[in-house]
This record gives structure tokens, C-alpha cells and sequence, in this order.
């Protein structure tokens, strides 16, 4: 098992911090253009903590959906969580289940990403915890500070931080790509896939992504284990 | 906002949050099949070339921004950055392309 405790989870977890920063600020800055108050905005990171679904129930909110609508959306942009700690349960080292219970709350596509990716053996609850409450605190403090200071900042750079988010997704998943066939493999045909569903309209963009990834998680351990077997 | 929106934020919070928990304290000392193991070790890659693409290309309405911001943050990643520099940069590359050519 690897060794490293909370410290070494709040560094590895400094990265998604300081990314979530802009993430989290033009949250807050939207949210306050939709119409929420500082307080409302900043309970919605602090309780649902989940980047996408948020940014979509802003649109969602905006349009003047109803709320319940705006729920059931939520669950199916986040029900690929389900995959995450399905599969980060291989990786993180055996735990009372109030403990997980506990720290469940705090997977994220990002710190998720890190935990998953970490090379060696299972990870100490410790150095989870750490990398979560790093990355939970920024999240939330940043989308205080958007609201507060956002409509001050330049619009060049608002529209240059949209980018944040997915540039934080190509900075997690390039390291591993790296000299990986199999990792280029199923980036590229989760990426395909998903491409089909949003360009046809064939599904919302919770069930495209979700259906993209499991039939490329599929796909690509069916092709490798057949060449285990031969 | 009313008291629907605080209705609202209980029920995104407990369906955003079962997701997360049931697989991590229902799965827990269960050997899951081989097969199912490898193909949850697939899932962080999958998902997040499902995450990047083709979301990435339309951050802003204007394509050439989310093409620029693509081209800017694969390339700095393929360098060796670490992720805080490559969102940092993306950012940075595109707030200088829409200060001189916009």
C-alpha cells in the first residue's frame, strides 16, 4: 500500500485547488448575474458541490425551469459519479463505511481524476481526505469571492476563464496518455462517441457522457483481453 | 430567489451525493469480478475524454476560442506541466487573444 498521508494529499490536491480557483470564481460570477444572493450561491457549492450540474442549473434556472426539472437533471449529469467511486473503491485502501459515507461527499470528476491516477498501490483514507478538503475549500471560497468581486473583473478574462474547467480535464488525463495506447484509446473513443450523441441531440448531456464512457470502458477491455488470451 | 430554491439545493445535494456514497459503502468487501475490475479501471480515462471533448470547442460562442483554448492546453500539457499550469496558461493564452485579435 502507499504510504503517503493527509499532507501529501493536500499537495496533491493543491493542483485541482488552484484550478477549481477559476472554475469557482466565474461560478460565482454567473450565479450573481442569474440572480442569487452571496448566501445562496455559495450553499449551492457548499452543499451540492458538483462543478457541471451547478453550471447547468444556473442555464437551467435562468430559462425559468422548474426546480424539480432542474433536480432530476442534476442526477443524471452526476450519475456518472456512480462509475467514479465504483471505481475508486479498487484504489482506495479498506475502511469502516461511515468513514467512506463520509468522504464520498467530496468525489469530484477532478479529485477523482487525481486519486485514480496515482501510480503504486491502494491509498491511505488519509491522503484522499486530503487531497478532498483542499479542493472542497477552494471550491467553496472561491465561489464566495466570484460572487463578491466577479462583475469587477475585465470581460477579456471572464471569457478567458471559461476554458478552466476543461483545460483542468486535459491537464489530468494528458500525463497518462503519455506513451499509454490504451489510455489515447479510450479517451479518444469515449471523446467520438460523446461527439455523436451531442451533434445528433440523441441525448442529454448527462446520459451521453455517461453511455460514452462505459461503452469505451467496455469496448476497450474486451479488445485487450483478447489479446491477454491469445 | 424563493423557498423553492432552497428545496431545489436539498434535492440536487442528496442526488448528487447518493451516486457518490452507495458504490463506495455498498461495494466495499466484495471481490468483484475480474472483468468489471478491469473495466473500472478504464473509466478515468474514458470519462474524461468524455468530459473534454466536444464540450471544450464551445466554452464561448465564438468556436475559435474554445479551438485556441484546446490547442493551448493540450500543448502545454504535453510539455510535462503539471495541471495548475495548464489551466493557468489556457487562460492566459486566451485573455491574450482576446485582448489583440478581438
Amino acid at each position: 500500500m502507499d504510504d503517503r498521508g493527509f499532507v501529501s494529499g493536500i499537495k496533491a490536491g493543491t493542483s485541482i485547488a488552484v484550478g477549481y480557483f477559476p472554475i469557482a470564481l466565474t461560478f460565482g460570477l454567473l450565479a450573481k448575474t442569474t440572480g442569487l444572493s452571496l448566501l445562496e450561491a455559495t450553499a449551492m457549492s457548499i452543499f451540492v458541490y458538483a462543478g457541471a450540474a451547478q453550471y447547468i442549473s444556473l442555464s437551467l434556472i435562468a430559462a425559468g425551469v422548474s426546480p424539480l426539472l432542474i433536480v432530476l437533471n442534476t442526477f443524471v449529469v452526476n450519475i456518472r459519479h456512480f462509475l467514479m467511486t465504483a471505481s475508486l473503491n479498487e484504489k482506495m485502501q479498506p475502511e469502516k463505511k461511515w468513514v467512506k459515507a463520509l468522504y464520498a461527499f467530496g468525489v469530484t470528476d477532478e479529485s477523482f481524476s487525481v486519486l485514480a491516477t496515482q501510480k503504486g498501490g491502494k491509498l491511505r483514507t488519509s491522503f484522499g481526505i486530503g487531497v478532498i478538503v483542499i479542493a472542497y475549500g477552494s471550491w467553496v471560497i472561491f465561489t464566495a469571492v466570484g460572487h463578491l468581486i466577479g462583475a469587477n473583473l475585465p470581460h477579456f478574462l471572464q471569457a478567458a476563464m471559461s476554458i478552466a474547467l476543461y483545460a483542468m480535464f486535459v491537464g489530468l488525463l494528458v500525463p497518462s496518455m503519455r506513451g499509454n495506447r490504451k489510455v489515447v484509446s479510450l479517451a479518444l473513443i469515449a471523446a467520438l462517441i460523446n461527439s455523436f450523441f451531442y451533434f445528433t441531440g440523441w441525448l442529454t448531456t448527462g446520459w451521453a457522457i455517461l453511455v460514452s464512457t462505459l461503452a469505451s470502458a467496455i469496448f476497450i477491455e474486451i479488445i485487450s483481453s483478447k489479446g491477454r488470451r491469445t | 430567489m424563493g423557498a423553492w430554491y432552497w428545496w431545489m439545493i436539498i434535492g440536487m445535494a442528496v442526488v448528487t451525493y447518493l451516486p457518490r456514497a452507495i458504490p463506495l459503502t455498498f461495494l466495499e468487501g466484495r471481490e468483484l469480478p475480474p472483468a468489471i475490475q478491469n473495466v473500472l479501471r478504464n473509466i478515468p480515462y474514458a470519462v474524461l475524454g468524455a468530459l473534454i471533448f466536444p464540450a471544450i470547442f464551445f466554452v464561448q460562442e465564438n468556436v475559435w476560442f474554445g479551438i485556441i483554448g484546446a490547442t493551448a492546453a493540450f500543448g502545454i500539457a504535453f510539455t510535462g506541466a503539471n495541471v495548475m499550469t495548464v489551466v493557468l496558461g489556457s487562460i492566459a493564452v486566451l485573455a491574450v487573444y482576446s485582448v489583440w485579435f478581438l
